[in-house]
Formats: structure tokens, C-alpha cells, sequence
């Protein structure tokens, strides 16, 4: 314990991760993004790009880590009171890592396929179920600019029942917490960080504007793999 | 203007009572009767009904700088703020919380926790209201007083108080808002009484809320807030909330108006408290003369005496 107060907070986290590896604990680590900061220009803006990736999601895979070593010990201790107090860190911040892992690859530029609407079995499934993709966009843009507060807006697919769903969660919750057979294609932050340099208090804006660079090459594979 | 001068008469003189604290602080059997005499009134078309204002901080825009930018405000009261109030009196337009006060509007559409729509801009604008009347241009400091007296008395230094407030408002995971609160010892139901109330019971404490939710919802005495919403620190701070809640502790927070607003929910708790004492005085069974055992023993001498003799 006493060793922690001694080194700073860089080498601490190297301590850290270097103890956890020892336990067999997995650490986390922000992953890499499949494009430049300011590729994603003029949707989404390079400033906000670097610091989403950088400051924010950094952040919630630290403090996973963190709250995964201090279960990890609560657990070996038997210590069910402390073990129970850290699911709700475990929850904000493991599910803030899973929420922007998915969310880094629902986002391409342009000119390597954003934007451009799915073909095949998701397309399809999308004019089944919505109509049209401007129906099924339209839906999802009242639906994220509705939400109270800081969370998620969700184009899923129910595995069990084969289905195109729309969901919301609020803060981290994963989409799981509304569904265990929903299965996440694209997911689009509404927290104010999320957008908030560029277009200020107008949500509906960043909406309108952030599919010109959903990936739904993605999303089309997520969907196949769920319904061959 | 005149126009807007006139509905903020009308809806003072209408519901001065209503938008008291007093009203909100008496139990929920007792207000109702108010409410139901109110919800009754038709909506006539053409009539102006009071709407609710967008008041402006008691500085202006730039006043708080460097601290708060004035970019901040103008987004943060000049669009925020405002919006919060346009589409709460386009919501309430014609219903039976039209005319209401705003906390009266918060508490019937808190509705016990399963929220109605209207909930979200009334509280939010409450709050916001609440926030710009919490900072001050060179604001920061030290409290002093009866208020410095009880923060050491529940928190043990005012560095007690600043570590538990910076910790609360750390730690409101997504949008919501830290407060100091002036708690009174009560219980949760509506028709016990605490019999020997004591000033010494009565708490400063620190909460933290969700988005809109705020202490009131809680029969908490709200004392001061700090919005912790991202739209509120992310053009000066960026991500960095901790240095924001500095930022705030040191330089903003007017502790003169937390020791008004902390004067005044003594003054009400007080009154409160006298009002019950004198509704217990009326309905106390205690109090009937020996000539009403009539009403409970009947007039039948004998059946008395059967009674008592039953041991």
C-alpha cells in the first residue's frame, strides 16, 4: 500500500497493470481508431474526435481497470459489501469501454464507404421493417434527440427474434441492460460531449449530420452473422 | 414587455401563496385542496394565462469571467435556459398546470417518482434559476456566521464540506447536479410528527441528483447547486469536470446568498413545524371532556359497568 503513495501516477499505472497481469487480471487498453482524428470532417469534427477517443473513453477504460483490480480483491477476500458497491463503477465505466469500442467502428469517412446505405440482407430488412432507411433514420434521430440527460441511441438486432429493433440507454448502459438478446449494429452517443464543440445545444443537428459517416459495412456484418 | 410585466403580476398576485415554500412544505392532503380549487378553473381561449418567465442571472454575461465564460452563459442561460422555458409553456398551454407555480408544477408532475412530461423543463428551469443566483462575480471565499457554525457542526470544517461537495459532484455519473441541502429531521409519512423537534435535528447535507431531479422532489431545503450537465463546463473545461468544480468552489460560490437561503428554510421549517403543532392541537382525542364517554360507553348504565367490570 504504502508503495502506491511513493510513485507517480504514470509508473502507477504501469505498476498497476504489471500487478494485474501477475493476478491474470486482463487489463484494458483504448483501442486504435481505423482512421485520423479529423477524417470524419465536416460531420464531426477533429477536435471532438480527438478528444472523445483521447480524454473520454481513455478515462472509462482506467477507471475499469481500477474498479476490476479493487473487485478482483474484494473477491479474494470474500468482502461481498465492497464487491457489491463496485458494480455501479464497474457498470459506468466497463460500459462506457464497450459502448465506444462499438461506436469507433460504426464511423468511417466518407470516402471509405460512410455514409453509404447498406445493400443486402440489412438493407433489406431496414425497408422491411422501417419502411425506408429515411424512415428508419428519422426514427432513430427523434428517438436520440429525446433522450433525457446523457446516453445512447441504438439500431439493434434481436438475435432471438430476428428483428430490427430501435433502443435507448441512458449514461454507459450497454445495450444488454435492455435486452440480453440485443445485439448492438449502430450505436450513436448523445452525450453532450459527443458533440457539444461543434454544434452546442443543437442535438438534432449532430444527428442529422453524423450519418453521412455511419459505417454500414459494419453494421451488414454484425447483421449476417446474426441472421445467415 | 409591458405584456410580459402584466402575466408576471398576475401570476405573483395568483399564486403567491402556491409558489411559497410554505405551501410546497406542507404535506401533500393539505395542498391538495388548493390544487383541486385551481385545476377546476376552464381554460378559456384568448384569456392570458401566466406563463413561466426566463429570468436572467443577476449579473450580466460576461461578469463571471475568466472563471465562466461568457460564451458559456450566452449557450448555457441564452439557449439551454431558455429552451427549458419555451417548451415548458408550450406543454403546459391549456392544461390544468397552466398558471401554476413552478414549483407546483414540479411536484404534481414529479408525481411520486413516476415522472410526467412536464417534469424535465419545470425542474430544469428551477434549477437553473437556482445556479446563476448561487454564483457571484468574484465569488469564492469563505462562509461565515450561523451558516460557517452549522457546516462545522455536520461536516467538521468547511474542508469537510468542499471534499464531500467535490465528491458529490465527481461523482453524478452523466448529467445531474451536486447540492448543499438544509434537511429537516421528519419522517416519511404524512401523519407522524417528530414529538420533541429540536433545531439540533434539522442537517446541512450534501446530495447529488440525475438530470433534472432536484432536493425539493425530496423535502430537502435546497441551499446551493453546481450543474454538473456536460453543456455546463465543456466550452471553458473541455472533459475536465474536477477543474470545474474548483474552479467553482473558489471563485464562483456565493456563500452570502447560501446563508440567506439557509435563514430562510429555518424560518420556514420553524413555521412548519408550529402549523402542525397547532393542526395536532384541534384533532388531538385527548382533549374530549369526560361527558363524551356517552359516545363510546351509550347511555345504558349498565353496559358501563359490564365494561369496566371486564378485567
Amino acid at each position: 500500500m504504502a508503495l502506491r503513495t511513493l510513485v507517480s501516477g504514470k509508473t502507477l499505472g504501469a505498476l498497476s497493470r504489471f500487478q494485474q497481469q501477475i493476478r491474470g487480471l486482463q487489463t484494458f487498453t483504448l483501442p486504435d481508431l481505423a482512421y485520423d482524428y479529423g477524417a470524419l470532417e465536416p460531420a464531426i469534427s477533429g477536435e471532438i474526435m480527438q478528444l472523445h477517443h483521447q480524454k473520454h473513453h481513455q478515462t472509462y477504460i482506467t477507471n475499469y481497470n481500477k474498479a476490476l483490480e479493487q473487485l478482483d480483491d474484494a473477491i479474494a477476500k470474500g468482502d461481498a459489501s465492497t464487491a457489491v458497491k463496485l458494480q455501479s463503477a464497474i457498470k459506468f465505466n466497463g460500459g462506457g469501454h464497450v459502448n465506444h469500442s462499438i461506436f469507433w467502428k460504426n464511423l468511417a469517412p466518407t470516402h471509405e464507404g460512410g455514409g453509404e446505405p447498406p445493400h443486402g440482407s440489412l438493407g433489406w430488412a431496414i425497408d422491411q421493417h422501417f419502411g425506408s432507411m429515411e424512415k428508419l433514420i428519422a426514427k432513430m434521430n427523434t428517438e436520440g434527440a429525446a433522450v433525457q440527460g446523457s446516453g445512447w441511441v441504438w439500431l439493434a438486432v434481436d438475435k432471438e427474434l430476428k428483428r430490427l429493433v430501435i433502443e435507448t440507454t441512458a449514461n454507459q448502459d450497454p445495450l444488454v441492460t435492455k435486452g440480453a438478446s440485443l445485439v448492438p449494429l449502430i450505436g450513436i452517443d448523445v452525450w453532450e460531449h459527443a458533440y457539444y464543440l461543434q454544434y452546442k445545444n443543437v442535438r438534432p443537428d449532430y444527428l442529422k449530420n453524423i450519418w453521412k459517416v455511419i459505417n454500414w459495412k459494419y453494421a451488414s456484418e454484425v447483421y449476417k452473422k446474426e441472421c445467415p | 414587455m409591458v405584456m410580459v410585466a402584466a402575466t408576471t403580476t398576475a401570476s405573483h398576485l395568483t399564486s403567491t401563496f402556491l409558489s411559497t415554500p410554505d405551501f410546497c412544505g406542507l404535506s401533500r392532503s393539505l395542498q391538495w385542496p388548493h390544487m383541486q380549487r385551481r385545476c377546476t378553473r376552464k381554460y378559456v381561449p384568448g384569456a392570458i394565462s401566466a406563463s413561466i418567465d426566463l429570468k436572467p442571472p443577476p449579473y450580466a454575461l460576461h461578469a463571471l469571467e475568466p472563471h465562466m465564460s461568457k460564451e458559456t452563459l450566452e449557450y448555457h442561460w441564452g439557449k439551454h435556459h431558455r429552451a427549458y422555458v419555451d417548451n415548458l409553456n408550450k406543454q403546459i398551454e391549456g392544461t390544468e398546470l397552466d398558471g401554476m407555480s413552478l414549483e407546483s408544477i414540479i411536484s404534481a408532475s414529479y408525481n411520486k417518482g413516476d415522472i410526467l412530461p412536464a417534469f424535465n423543463n419545470a425542474a430544469q428551469i428551477w434549477n437553473h434559476e437556482f445556479f446563476w443566483e448561487s454564483m457571484k462575480p468574484d465569488g469564492g471565499g469563505k462562509p461565515t456566521g450561523e451558516l460557517l457554525e452549522l457546516i462545522n457542526r455536520d461536516f467538521g470544517s468547511f474542508e469537510g464540506l468542499i471534499n464531500k461537495f467535490k465528491s458529490a459532484a465527481t461523482t453524478q455519473f452523466g448529467s445531474g447536479w451536486a447540492w448543499l441541502v438544509y434537511k429537516e429531521h421528519k419522517l416519511d409519512v404524512p401523519n407522524a410528527r417528530n414529538p420533541r423537534p429540536s433545531e439540533e435535528d434539522n442537517k446541512l447535507v450534501v446530495v447529488k441528483s440525475p438530470n433534472a431531479v432536484n432536493p425539493l422532489v425530496w423535502e430537502y431545503h435546497p441551499l446551493l447547486t453546481l450543474d454538473v450537465w456536460e453543456h455546463a463546463y465543456y466550452l471553458d473545461f473541455e472533459n475536465r469536470r474536477p477543474d470545474y468544480i474548483l474552479t467553482f468552489l473558489d471563485k464562483l460560490v456565493s456563500w452570502e446568498t447560501v446563508s440567506s437561503r439557509l435563514e430562510a428554510a429555518k424560518v420556514r421549517v420553524a413555521e412548519s413545524e408550529k402549523e402542525m403543532a397547532e393542526i395536532d392541537a384541534d384533532e388531538d382525542l385527548d382533549t374530549i371532556e369526560p361527558e363524551d364517554t356517552d359516545m363510546y360507553f351509550g347511555s345504558e348504565a349498565e353496559d358501563a359497568e359490564d365494561f369496566l367490570d371486564d378485567e
